[in-house]
């Protein structure tokens, strides 16, 4: 278990950086389908700023503020999001995943971003989720 | 016991080796992979799926399936961590 330090060049850094690097994440997410990125890379980011947060002010501020069931819950939204956009072009007479019959402009960038954003959250979570159980397995 | 772990690694690695040596060359124009679905990609890419980024089309629409194992993997991942790492204290709230 880390010992919770308090240095003040540390938790002024890590507030000012924190929400520049989710902006990023989120950024790299909706993004993935027409520059570089996507859901894993962007997942990857997210979860490193909750990460970085924890080293900054412990464990226990971050659990205050993203509850670790919460967290758990979100990873199975992930993949329930990617199979939800599966299954929605299935029930509208498409193949499975197949996003071009979905009632939106650019069906199949829309269904890309659908199943990016499902993605992005599961691995934010199990970023997050791994980093929590080493940290506090004693 | 432990020889025959030992002499055991050692031949499955030759294997691997063995079978690696019969796969094209890194980078090589003339195999299969290069002459038959990459010129499809490239060329027919941006028309059948309407996004910029070849990559992404790849990854999430052509190989969606792949990827909803890859992300099915992930949260494989995340769950054993959870189940063999976690321990339920009474005074935690997880």
């Amino acid at each position: 278990m880390i010992r919770r330090q308090q240095s003040i060049i540390i938790q002024t850094l890590a507030r000012l950086l924190i929400p520049f690097i989710q902006l990023f994440g989120l950024y790299v997410i909706m993004h993935g389908h027409s520059s570089p990125g996507g859901g894993f890379q962007g997942g990857v980011i997210l979860g490193a700023s909750f990460i970085l947060m924890s080293l900054a002010y412990g464990i226990d501020e971050v659990k205050k503020r993203f509850p670790i069931k919460v967290l758990t819950v979100m990873m199975c939204l992930g993949v329930f999001i990617y199979a939800a956009v599966g299954v929605v072009c299935l029930l509208l007479g498409a193949n499975f995943l197949d996003y071009g019959i979905l009632p939106v402009v650019e069906p199949r960038g829309m269904g890309m971003l659908g199943i990016e954003i499902g993605v992005g959250i599961t691995v934010m979570a199990v970023m997050v989720s791994i980093f929590y159980d080493l940290l506090t397995f004693e | 016991m432990k020889p025959l772990y030992l002499v055991l690694t050692v031949l499955v690695g030759l294997l691997l080796a063995y079978g690696v040596s019969d796969m094209p060359d890194w980078g090589d124009p003339a195999s299969p992979a290069n002459t038959h679905v990459s010129p499809r990609y490239i060329e027919k890419s941006f028309e059948e799926t309407e996004v910029p980024n070849m990559v992404t089309a790849v990854l999430a629409d052509y190989r969606g399936f792949d990827t909803f194992g890859e992300t099915t993997v992930v949260f494989a991942a995340g769950i054993c961590c959870l189940l063999i790492l976690r321990r339920a204290r009474e005074d935690d709230d997880s």
